[in-house]
């Protein structure tokens, strides 16, 4: 498929602006539909749809296997960490209220980096899932 | 939804099945914006219409792509199937109707998410605070579960691929002594 013009110059008009809409859907879950999980989805995709145009190994130069493999691990190690800093300022788990001296404010800090964990591990995933497939020989 | 479930079954070439199975998540994708579930929606128009999709072709580069036909009598299964299905048409004869106020799922912590949410989360959009705060260890366990799925991904097929290149690299060096 790399020689097919049409699908290299769609492709190159479509992948930005799909990670621009997966930054949105992330950042303004909060006001409209959407989230991490769909946001991490959408960026991942971005980087799935390279990799059928232009091959695993071009999509492996741009963001390296050890890179998706941290961004698993950060992502949930974030939700996670969020929690715990909950707990050490005097909240439950993952009560968010406490993160600022405003709860709303605490509130909006928490869903915030929540979220954003939640983004990173699910883009990583795709992206990890999808290059493990298709890396492989026949 | 019935007509492409039903082509799905019939179908024998694979990567026909895939697009249909594509297209029936996205059927229901808008089964649920005509429910008022926006984000369900989204998330069924991304995952099951779009990763799946993607993610079955590229499994199907790897395999073939027709179907192995399999003769025998399918008497057990259509019979399994059925009483699952009458079992399942028989639960929802207990089920509220759609829409009823007074149904467990709307008098139960529904009233405190809608009105209270506001004032204690703060988002507008009430799914989000459900999901992020009030539910905040449910949705931690999602995302494990991915990490865990991604995870288990890389161990059973990421390794294979990792030890035949070691096993290419041996080969190499040992042709070239």
């Amino acid at each position: 498929m790399e020689r097919n013009a049409v699908f290299r110059v769609v492709s190159k008009i479509l992948i930005p602006p799909i990670l621009l809409f997966a930054l949105y859907v992330q950042f303004h879950g909060d006001f409209g539909p959407g989230g991490g999980f769909q946001a991490g989805v959408i960026f991942g995709s971005a980087f799935i749809l390279y990799a059928i145009l232009y091959g695993v190994d071009t999509v492996r130069r741009v963001i390296p296997a050890w890179v998706t493999r941290l961004g698993l691990a950060v992502g949930v190690l974030l939700f996670a960490g969020t929690g715990i800093v909950g707990m050490m300022l005097g909240g439950n788990y993952l009560n968010y209220s406490v993160l600022a001296k405003d709860p709303l404010a605490g509130q909006h800090w928490g869903i915030f980096a929540v979220e954003l964990g939640v983004g990173i591990t699910v883009a990583s995933a795709m992206v990890t899932i999808f290059m493990t497939f298709a890396g492989r020989e026949r | 939804m019935a007509v492409t479930a039903i082509a799905l079954i019939r179908l024998r070439n694979l990567f026909a099945v895939a697009m249909l199975s594509g297209i029936f998540s996205l059927t229901a994708a808008l089964l649920y914006v005509v429910l008022d579930a926006v984000d369900v929606a989204f998330t069924e128009a991304a995952v099951g219409a779009g990763i799946a999709t993607v993610l079955v072709l590229a499994t199907l580069a790897l395999t073939g792509s027709e179907e192995k036909v399999h003769k025998g009598k399918g008497l057990m299964p259509f019979a399994l199937v059925a009483v699952t299905g009458a079992a399942l048409v028989y639960g929802t004869f207990d089920m509220p109707r759609y829409g009823d106020p007074n149904a467990p799922a709307n008098r139960h912590v529904a009233p405190r998410y809608i009105e209270q949410s506001g004032k204690e989360v703060g988002p507008p959009n009430i799914v989000t605070s459900v999901l992020a705060s009030y539910r905040g260890y449910d949705t931690l366990g999602e995302t494990t579960v991915i990490f865990t799925a991604a995870a288990g991904v890389l161990a059973i097929i990421g390794r294979a691929r990792r030890r035949k290149k070691a096993d290419d690299k041996g080969k190499e060096a040992g042709d070239g002594t």
